[in-house]
């Protein structure tokens, strides 16, 4: 079995007093897209939080190819090739869309700008909204710019997290459709309460109830268990 | 959803509505009503001391509203980096006296003393910001409460300080010999080094501009502005985006300092506190983190000081703490401040 590319032993997070992440245990298969699970307050944000370094693990170790960053700053770990899409459409507003790309090029090079083209493929709004503030996209057309940024640097590993809150189905399956084709190219870690979304996106899952990793296996397995769903994610 | 999207673009393009252009039209002619009372020809020279009032105040203004549009630091150590590079400006103009280059000096060594003293207060303005920030702001991101103490002494030190190693007394600036005197158009009086004062502030807002809107540094910063987080995940180290904003910013308003000395013809330890109170009246009119709204603060302040220090002189500093007042009501952001 290949290494994973990113692990987790132990993860303790607290924010403030809270003791939130409580001995999260992941890891994850290069290449492959993984779905962490679990009802609303499990940790699965915080534990991509943490990942990133924007809430520190009080303890535990997160190993990304090899490497210790549990200790590392969020763009120390973003300069590493980790691509993050946080909760609720986070672009830059003020900021055009050409600028919110640029932005995201650590190096504005000729293949930064060729993967520009890629990009303008799979979402064409970006070429008509380019020179317009992000500010006026609609809630799809957001969260599209926030993960197609995470697309721009050839990140190794890029984790979303719940791309598709409040947004209306159409939207959604042009998401996962989307995500689907950044899967061939990079690991995806993806947070996602909509089990639609999830199913079609996921081949690996973790489920995350109370701060602990408490199931996993392959999502082909979990769509026909319903006892488990039932259990942690309360879908029949 | 996409074309909903495409009619608020354009929307926005096309702008100003009639309310709009009312309330521009309001705002740009109400300046023009002390022409009631006085002459057109006092009326000339008071316009151009304002204007280079208003560039001054905007030199230092432009590095609070950064600062605090970007770190949420209120630095009340400004007013010390201002009246730092005003002595640092006097001390060298009075260096360049003995080889003859201020008084007595022809154009190009004038320019040239002036150049140097402005680089010198901009180099002693940028190394002060750079160890202020990495000794004392860091400790107190988050806290107003610790950033308005902690600077405020700051300040103080800063300034007993200055008074040891120049002194606690008025000092008069020799001014270099070209920028001396006043031009006399159609019996206007335009003092030389007010014209001098004009064209360095525009200029520093056309290079502000150009860095903020052209490179990616200016987007770094507008981006850290609006969400650190965002940017610390796209792979910036955000911090040393705060110090070098801080270090831009302190030399700013020192350069500020010196161009003040010269405009001035004197200059004392108690100018940098005084400065930071118009500074901090424009930041508020334009809206905290605003560059543009500085400008137009700055120029808001600079006229109606003028104007009103003419008619009624105590009422000067009074009628800026009202404009204030007055835009804080109408638009409690500022001028051009996010809501």
């Amino acid at each position: 079995m290949a290494e994973a590319i990113l692990s987790l032993e132990r993860v303790h997070t607290y924010i403030e007093q809270h003791h939130i992440l409580q001995g999260v245990d992941l890891s994850f298969m290069p290449g492959q897209a993984t779905v962490l699970l679990g009802r609303n307050g499990a940790g699965k944000s915080t534990t991509l939080r943490t990942i990133m370094g924007l809430t520190p693990a009080s303890s535990g170790s997160i190993t990304l190819k090899s490497q210790a960053i549990q200790a590392m700053k969020p763009y120390e770990v973003a300069k590493l090739g980790v691509g993050f899409v946080p909760e609720d459409q986070a672009v830059l507003y003020t900021l055009s869309v050409e600028e919110n790309f640029r932005l995201a090029m650590l190096t504005e090079n000729e293949s930064a700008w060729a993967r520009m083209e890629t990009i303008f493929e799979l979402f064409p709004d970006m070429k008509k909204f380019w020179r317009s503030k992000a500010g006026v996209l609609s809630g799809g057309q957001k969260q599209m710019l926030a993960i197609a940024r995470a697309f721009v640097n050839d990140h190794d590993l890029l984790l979303i997290d719940e791309p598709s809150k409040g947004l209306a189905p159409i939207v959604v399956d042009h998401l996962i459709e989307s995500i689907n084709h950044i899967k061939n190219h990079t690991t995806v870690i993806l947070v996602e309460q909509n089990f639609y979304m999830a199913s079609h996106v996921g081949v690996a899952y973790f489920i995350l109830d109370d701060g602990r990793t408490v199931h996993q296996g392959l999502m082909a397995d979990l769509v026909h268990d319903e006892g488990l769903k039932q259990k942690y994610l309360g879908i029949a | 959803m996409t074309s909903q999207a495409a009619t608020v673009g354009i929307q926005e393009k096309s702008g100003m509505d009639p309310k709009k252009l009312g309330v521009w039209t309001a705002s740009v002619g109400i300046w023009f009503l002390p022409l009631l009372w006085i002459d057109p020809t006092t009326y000339a020279v008071l316009t151009v001391a304002g204007l280079a009032m208003g560039m001054l105040i905007f030199l230092t203004a432009s590095g609070l509203t950064l600062i605090f549009g970007l770190m949420d630091v209120l630095n009340l150590a400004h007013g010390a980096f201002f009246v730092w590079g005003a002595y640092v400006g006097f001390s060298l103009l009075n260096a360049l006296q003995k080889i003859g280059w201020v008084e007595g000096a022809g154009a190009a060594q004038s320019i040239g003393s002036v150049m140097l003293c402005l680089l010198a207060a901009l180099v002693v303005g940028g190394i002060m910001g750079i160890v202020l920030e990495k000794m004392l702001v860091r400790l107190t991101y988050g806290s107003h409460l610790k950033q308005i103490l902690i600077t405020m002494g700051a300040s103080l030190i800063l300034v007993e300080v200055l008074k040891v190693v120049w002194s606690p007394n008025d000092e008069v600036v020799i001014v270099p010999q070209a920028f001396q005197g006043s031009w006399d158009v159609m019996d206007v009086i335009v003092t030389k080094f007010r014209v001098v004062a004009i064209v360095v502030g525009l200029a520093v807002l056309a290079g502000i501009q150009l860095v903020m809107m052209r490179t990616k540094l200016g987007i770094i910063v507008r981006a850290g502005v609006e969400n650190k987080e965002v940017v610390e995940t796209l792979g910036y180290n955000i911090r040393r985006v705060f110090t070098g904003v801080f270090c831009a910013g302190a030399a700013l308003a020192a350069v500020g300092g010196t161009m003040w000395s010269i405009f001035k013809e004197q200059i004392h330890p108690a100018m940098g506190e005084e400065n930071l109170i118009f500074a901090l009246i424009v930041v508020i009119i334009g809206g905290m983190g605003s560059v543009t709204g500085s400008f137009l603060g700055a120029i808001m302040v600079g006229l109606a000081f003028n104007y009103v220090a003419y008619t009624l002189p105590p009422l000067a500093l009074g009628a800026n703490i009202m404009i204030m007042a007055v835009i804080l009501l109408i638009r409690p952001t500022g001028l051009m401040g996010k809501d």
